[in-house]
């Protein structure tokens, strides 16, 4: 399968649309990440309420 | 293969930990392939010229917010019907990332709209009915959060998952029932009018897309469940381990 465009600059231009391309590609990347740093946050303060209980029982 | 035995929350979660990676692979592999297609290899739309790729992330970010939105309401279903406790935390685990595909199919319409119609924002029957998806899942997120007891959450906002289904064939059918600037259905059951390439892209991007959901709603599940079982004893040996 050839490539479509002839250079580098002619990819990040999309052809004078690049603005409405990049800013809706950008959105969902910048999505994605906040959406996985903020499964990981959960994930940690979940971790992190056992771990707290465990230690309150073990004091009691 | 006894599906029941997977309903208990405590065995869900190791299935849903073993399966996760396996999702974000694919999804990583599919959405390399998809772009590499769709913002590579496909040509220039004769109509829209360049801005057309935005449908690489808006078909399928669309089509999502719709699945997503359906699969959370079936356990929604489930959880009024048989009051499991897994179905709940599912319906839970969906609905951010619903809610992020819905999103992302507003603002890419947008940016797709602005070049194409002149207009960011058009008060038209489909991007009004999406744009209420948006507010279905928002409602069911604050709903399922404003309660002390968690199932009691989990009924009040399954009861508005499920009312909330009558805004899918609203938003399907949008562009047929009223005159609206939204273009039709470029793919059916029927075929489609795409050029191959732009055709294989936008399916394998629908593709990584369902990967994805699947593996972050398996990931976010997973903490759901440490959340309400937190006193359980298998939690706290699977934690240890």
């Amino acid at each position: 399968m050839n490539l479509w465009w002839k250079s580098a600059a002619d990819f990040w231009a999309m052809g004078g649309a690049g603005y409405f391309v990049w800013m809706s590609y950008g959105a969902l990347l910048l999505a994605v990440v906040i959406e996985l740093i903020g499964l990981a946050l959960r994930r940690r303060r979940a971790l992190a309420a056992i771990e707290e209980e465990r230690e309150l029982e073990a004091e009691n | 293969m006894n599906w029941f035995y997977y309903a208990s929350p405590a065995t869900f979660y190791g299935l849903a930990g073993r399966l996760a990676p396996y999702f974000f692979l694919l999804a990583a592999v599919l959405t390399g392939w998809g772009l590499y297609l769709g913002m590579l290899v496909a040509p220039t739309d004769a109509q829209q010229g360049e801005v057309y790729r935005v449908i690489y992330i808006h078909v399928p970010a669309a089509w999502m917010s719709m699945f997503l939105y359906f699969i959370m309401a079936c356990y929604g279903a489930l959880t009024l019907i048989f009051n499991t406790r897994l179905s709940g935390m599912m319906a839970r685990a969906i609905a951010p990332t619903g809610a992020m595909f819905t999103f992302i199919a507003l603002w890419t319409g947008a940016f797709w709209g602005k070049p194409t119609w002149g207009a960011y924002w058009v008060w038209d029957a489909r991007l009004t009915s999406e744009l209420v998806l948006l507010f279905l899942y928002f409602g069911f997120i604050a709903l399922a959060n404003a309660f002390e007891d968690p199932r009691r959450g989990d009924r009040a906002a399954a009861l508005l998952a499920v009312i909330g289904v009558v805004n899918l064939p609203i938003i399907y059918f949008s562009v047929k029932w009223w005159n609206t600037l939204h273009q039709g259905a470029s793919v059916s059951f029927k075929g489609t009018s795409m050029h191959v390439t732009m055709f294989t892209a936008m399916l394998v991007m629908s593709a990584a897309a369902w990967m994805y959901a699947i593996a972050v709603t398996l990931v976010r599940v997973r903490s759901i469940i440490l959340e309400r079982e937190r006193r359980a004893q298998w939690v706290r040996e699977a934690v240890k381990a």
